[in-house]
Order: structure tokens, then C-alpha cells, then sequence
């Protein structure tokens, strides 16, 4: 029984500013043409790594990774890969995978064949790959389909096929584009939880791209958000969904209440922001880097914030508005609240049914207080 | 809430006549499908089938002077309807070391010619489909522009070029080189086959280029294949469909061609077009001509019908 490597998950080396990156990425810009598809990003990626770019279609994160796997040369700036400067050198020549979004598996050979390519490239000795292949057809559960062409296999076979073929040669770092992208709902949340227990087992260094924050959240490590070409925040999970840098990344992640204000109290343990739109002050229970009477935006997620009829007592006054529910959307699992203020802005609202089938629930057109907690929502400056 | 449930619509109803006549074509078994197939059905009938018959039932004659000049397969004597065939026509096409001679050399020269047109054809195709969208149909239009002049005017060009004092010649004679001797040679029948059939080449084989996922270009590259790899792993095989069928346009007509071999051979350019033509002009031997055309289509049909099975077994696999 191999000893399970040590997992960036949990040593968590981002946090230790002496830990030595295995992927670093300085100032990178990539023009096409006039246009920069990727404009001055560096990032650093550590061994045994999830790490997922997260990003819109055209913000560019399709475009880092194929300069990660050598399809696309830099503008500018240098790409180092476990201390080697691999910015100019060919795809062939990298000790890097790609797991292509459409999977590029070579129709005119079979499951085996797709597998053991890159591993003839190699000229290994014939006995090695082919057990190596069988390895892998283990790894990926399709031992029985190795004589099967591509166009025999369904897409989560495919898929797997894929994986295993750009796992072949123990690449130092494995690139994935959308590798879940073109699998069915059901399937997706199956492979997510494969893929995160194959590259547990194997330590790999896996980069990610995706446009599925959901995928991204449950997938990574850490998640780089991109936007535009640039980077709008690196961050743990958490720190992604919780504590938002921009009113970007809080709106591109999850859904979120957005509302401008200002600053009335600027105090070390606490701020109190005006808000017209909210009809209500706003209480945040720790310091905030802003000033007086400064313009800013707070925001909050959909599932902080509760309803009720009665008024509730509130923080200092404020952390309580009122409003109308005019719309409810019935998910099962929770529902979805449209409460309407008396300023016209809308909030959202979610609300977990731990009650079944509840005969008391709000409904329509009723008459709610909504109230937050002092520290559930972000302050944002930019 | 509930809401209603509405009145079910009816399903659209078709029109009457249609039914009516639909329904009575059913019962004698005809369906719409088979009316559409009619009419080329007839066309292949009447302009395809038919004629090669007529040419099947020649080359069973032999040849007498007069209107037509041929024989008659049918004649009436004394009461009796008597079938006279004669196989005397194919029996010569084996004794006769001439035909033998034109069909090989006519295959050799066809499959030289094709092999030749592949080469040139497929680096052509290749940048084509790998050319910026903008350029692409430009690139294509190029391709096809030489089929608005006539096929035997551009043949009839290349003289021009190819003759003693031809245009190469003059531009080799300002370095001082001796005038080269290219007409009524293989050369110059080779140079007419490729330079008129390149576009039969570059076509399907663009065709297949253009619709390769440069995915998989990629994915080989990052497996560790260099270009050459790349290619002969991944590019060419995945590209043998437009191979054979480039080929197959070239390589068909090129063993009955009789323009360019007339206009650019010499005398010793022995191919079965040409001595058809002679057959059917200069001897007026109408059913050893029609021999020479039967024994012809056997030659290419069998080794195509060979090749698409093979082909379709391998699609299969």
C-alpha cells in the first residue's frame, strides 16, 4: 500500500510565505492582435494543488492554461514549471498534460491505443506499457472497454478515456479544460468526486478551468477568479464566497444582495453605513478601511439573511428593513424569497424548508421584516 | 393554486385531396419516398443502363460494312429467331498483345499521375484548411478558377509551354541551356494529367482536412509527438478518406483519357483511350471497340468495388 502523499488541501502552502511554488506565473500578458486575452497575471501554484481558474467565457482563462501546456507563447512575462523556465519551450517537450474540453481523442485508435500514445512516444519497452495502460483502465474502471473505439464509449466513458490518457506519463502538472463541461448534471456531481479522488491518490498537480463556480467550489483547493484578462482574486473556497474582494467576485460567485451606501460611523470595533436603497442603517461589527462619509457598496448572500412578521429587535438600531414578498420560487430543499422594499430595490431571500409541507410559511404579498447579522455581509470598496 | 387543465387541441388536420390520393398510391404499394426516387431512377435508365447495354450488345457483334456497322445480335431465318453472339472481340483483347500493353500501360501511367497529383494535391489541401478563415475561400476559389475555360483549351495551353520553342524553353535558353525535349513524351502526358486533375485531388481532401479537430493536433503535441509524429500519427490516417477518394477521381478518368495523351504524347504513349478512338474512328471497327470500352469498365469498377469494402470494413471496425 503506497503511502498517501502529503495533500496541499491539507499542509495548505499558500498560507506559509516561505513554501516554494511548483508553477509561477510572472506578469503574463498574451495579445492577440490588439486585444489581451491575458493581461499581466501572476500566480503561484503549489504542488499536489486543485487549483481552478474560474472565470466567464473571453476572460482569458482558456488562454493561461494553453500557454501552461504550451499551445500559446506569452506576449510577455515568464511561466516557470517546478523551477524551470518553460515559456518558450514546445508542448512536446513539456513535462505537462492536457485534458482537452473536447476531449481530442484520436478516433482512428481505440480505448488501449488513446491511452498508451504518449507512452510510445516515449519509446517505452512494449511489456511496460501495456501495463501501464492496464493500470490506468483500472484507475479510470474501464478494464473491459480497451479494444473500444472513441465513438463506442458514452460521454462519461470518454471522459474518463481522456483522463487517463493525459495521466499516462505521470505528468508533473495536469491541465483540465472544462473536464466536466460536456457530462450531464447527474454525472458531473459523480465525476467531480472522482476526479478529486484520483488526484488525491496520485498527487498531481491538477490545474482546472471552468465557468461552473459550483464545480470550481467543490473541486478546488483554491479557486483564481478571472475577469477580463486579469485576476480578480485568488482565494480558498471560502474565502471566495465569504469574504468577496470586489463587487465583481461577489456577484459572479453565487448570487448576491448588492447596495450602495455611506459611511456615517468609522470606528475601530465597528462601522454604520447609510443606506437610501436598504430604507435602513447598516451595523457591521468590525473595522472597516474606509473613511467618513465615503461612497461604498455592501453586500450580502441570499441564505444570511431571515425573515420574519414580527419586528425583530436588530443591532444597534439597524440590521432591520421591511418589505413585501412578491415573488416566491418553491426549490424543494429551500425557497427562494423576492421581498420588495419600500425604496423599489428587490432582496433576495432563501430560506431552508426544515418544516414539512409548513402551513405557516410566508406567502405572497405578506408584509416581512428582513434582519441580518452583524458580521454577515461584506463591505466593498471597489 | 391550481390551475385548469384546457381542452385538449386537436391535431392539426392534413389537407384532403392529399389524403385521398395518398392513400390510394399506399394501396397499390407506392409511397411518397418512391415518387421522389422516380425521376433519377429514369434519368439512370434511360442515359446510364441503357446505353451501356446498347454498348454491351455491340461489343457481341462484329464488325461488317455498311449501316450500322455491325452486325445484327437477332436475325430471322427460315421461321427461326437466331441469337448470334460472338466472342471473337474478347477473345482478341487477350490474344492481342496491343490491348494487354495500352490497359497496362494505362493503369501505370493513370497511377504514376495520381501518386504524382497526392504529392502536389496534399500540401496544397493541407495549407488550405489550416489558412485563416478570410483566406479560405479565396484559396478554394483559386482551386476551382481553371474549370471556367475549357478542358481542352488549357490542355491544348500547355504546348505552349512544353514545345521546342515554348515558353520554359525560351526562359532556359536566356541561362544558355539546350532546349529541352518535352512534347510527345510521358513527361508531357504526366505534366497534363496532373496540372488538369489537381483540383479532383485537392477538393475532397480539403474537405476532409478542413473538418480534423486541430484538438487532436494538439493533444498529440502534448503527448510528446513532434510535427512529423504528429503527422504520420494522427494527420494522415485520420485523413485517408479524402486520400482514396482525391485518388479515385484522378486515377478513373486518367485511364480513359484520351485528350491529353492525343494532344501531349508521342507515339509511344500507348493508352487504352487512344486506342479506342482508333478502333471506333480509324478502323470503324465499332464492336471491337465496344470490347475495348466493356473490358475497360471491368478493369476500374472491380478494383473500386474492392476498395470501397475494404473502406467501409474499415469504418465499420
Amino acid at each position: 500500500m503506497a503511502k498517501k502523499p502529503q495533500l496541499a488541501i491539507d499542509t495548505r502552502p499558500w498560507r506559509d510565505p516561505k513554501a516554494k511554488p511548483f508553477v509561477r506565473i510572472r506578469n503574463v500578458t498574451k495579445k492577440f492582435g490588439d486585444v489581451s486575452a491575458v493581461h499581466d497575471v501572476s500566480l503561484d501554484i503549489y504542488k499536489s494543488e486543485l487549483f481552478c481558474l474560474l472565470g466567464g467565457s473571453g476572460s482569458g482563462k482558456s488562454t493561461l492554461l494553453r500557454m501552461l501546456a504550451g499551445f500559446e507563447t506569452p506576449t510577455s512575462g515568464t511561466i516557470e514549471i517546478d523551477g524551470q523556465d518553460m515559456t518558450q519551450v514546445a508542448p512536446y517537450n513539456r513535462p505537462v498534460n492536457m485534458m482537452f474540453q473536447s476531449y481530442a481523442l484520436f478516433p482512428h485508435m481505440n480505448v488501449e491505443q488513446n491511452i498508451a500514445y504518449g507512452l510510445k512516444r516515449d519509446g517505452l519497452p512494449k511489456a511496460e506499457i501495456s501495463a501501464r495502460v492496464a493500470e490506468l483502465l483500472a484507475l479510470v474502471k474501464l478494464q473491459d472497454y480497451g479494444a473500444r473505439k472513441p465513438h463506442q464509449l458514452s460521454g462519461g466513458q470518454r471522459q474518463r478515456v481522456a483522463l487517463a490518457r493525459a495521466l499516462a506519463k505521470r505528468p508533473k502538472l495536469l491541465l483540465l479544460d472544462e473536464p466536466l463541461g460536456a457530462l450531464d448534471k447527474k454525472l458531473r456531481e459523480e465525476t467531480q468526486f472522482e476526479l478529486v479522488k484520483i488526484q488525491e491518490t496520485l498527487g498531481v498537480t491538477f490545474i482546472v478551468v471552468t465557468h461552473d463556480q459550483e464545480e470550481a467550489m467543490s473541486l478546488a483547493t483554491r479557486i483564481g477568479v478571472m475577469n477580463q484578462g486579469e485576476i480578480a482574486m485568488i482565494g480558498e473556497p471560502t474565502d471566495i464566497y465569504e469574504f468577496p474582494n470586489s463587487k465583481f467576485v461577489a456577484n459572479f460567485i453565487g448570487s448576491a444582495n448588492m447596495v450602495e451606501g455611506v459611511v456615517t460611523e468609522d470606528e475601530p470595533d465597528h462601522v454604520r453605513i447609510r443606506s437610501d436603497e436598504l430604507g435602513c442603517d447598516i451595523h457591521v461589527g468590525h473595522g472597516v478601511d474606509c473613511a467618513p462619509d465615503q461612497i461604498l457598496w455592501w453586500a450580502i448572500r441570499p441564505e444570511k439573511l431571515h425573515l420574519s412578521r414580527d419586528k425583530p429587535a436588530g443591532i444597534h438600531g439597524a440590521n432591520v428593513t421591511r418589505g413585501m414578498v412578491e415573488d416566491i420560487g418553491y426549490l424543494g430543499d429551500m425557497s427562494v424569497y423576492q421581498v420588495l422594499l419600500d425604496s423599489g430595490m428587490r432582496l433576495r431571500v432563501t430560506q431552508t424548508n426544515t418544516v414539512r409541507g409548513n402551513p405557516d410559511a410566508i406567502t405572497w404579498d405578506e408584509q416581512v421584516y428582513v434582519t441580518w447579522g452583524d458580521t454577515s455581509g461584506s463591505v466593498l470598496t471597489v | 393554486m391550481t390551475t385548469a387543465h384546457e381542452p385538449t387541441i386537436p391535431p392539426p388536420r392534413r389537407l384532403r385531396p392529399w389524403n385521398a390520393v395518398e392513400r390510394r398510391l399506399a394501396r397499390v404499394g407506392i409511397t411518397g419516398r418512391m415518387l421522389v426516387l422516380i425521376a433519377p431512377v429514369l434519368w439512370l435508365l434511360v442515359f446510364f443502363l441503357v446505353p451501356l447495354a446498347v454498348v454491351f450488345g455491340i461489343s457481341l457483334a462484329t464488325k461488317q460494312f455498311g449501316r450500322p456497322p455491325y452486325s445484327a445480335l437477332l436475325s430471322t431465318e427460315e421461321g427461326t429467331v437466331q441469337l448470334t453472339l460472338h466472342l471473337s472481340n474478347y477473345i482478341r483483347l487477350f490474344t492481342d498483345n496491343l490491348y494487354v500493353a495500352a490497359y497496362l500501360s494505362s493503369i501505370r501511367i493513370a497511377a504514376i499521375a495520381t501518386v504524382i497529383t497526392l504529392l502536389i494535391g496534399y500540401p496544397m489541401a493541407y495549407a488550405i484548411a489550416r489558412a485563416p478563415d478570410r483566406w479560405r475561400n479565396i484559396l478554394l476559389m483559386l482551386v476551382v478558377l481553371p474549370f471556367f475555360t475549357s478542358f481542352l483549351l488549357r490542355v491544348y495551353a500547355l504546348t505552349g509551354f512544353m514545345r521546342g520553342n515554348g515558353v520554359i524553353n525560351q526562359f532556359l535558353g536566356l541561362f544558355g541551356i539546350e532546349p529541352l525535349v518535352m512534347m510527345q513524351t510521358d513527361f508531357a502526358v504526366y505534366v497534363g494529367i496532373v496540372y488538369t486533375y489537381l483540383p479532383f485531388m485537392i477538393l475532397p481532401l480539403y474537405t476532409t482536412l478542413v473538418k480534423l479537430d486541430t484538438a487532436l493536433f494538439e493533444a498529440s503535441a502534448d503527448l510528446g509527438a513532434r510535427p512529423a509524429r504528429t503527422f504520420l500519427s494522427v494527420t494522415l490516417p485520420l485523413s485517408m478518406p479524402g486520400i482514396v477518394a482525391g485518388s479515385m477521381l484522378v486515377f478513373i478518368p486518367a485511364i480513359g483519357e484520351f485528350v491529353i495523351p492525343s494532344l501531349l504524347g508521342g507515339p509511344g504513349t500507348l493508352m487504352i483511350g487512344r486506342v479506342l478512338w482508333d478502333e471506333f474512328f480509324t478502323n470503324t471497327n465499332w464492336p471491337r471497340a465496344a470490347a475495348v470500352a466493356m473490358a475497360m469498365l471491368v478493369v476500374v469498377v472491380v478494383p473500386i468495388m474492392l476498395l470501397q469494402r475494404a473502406q467501409s470494413a474499415v469504418v465499420e471496425k
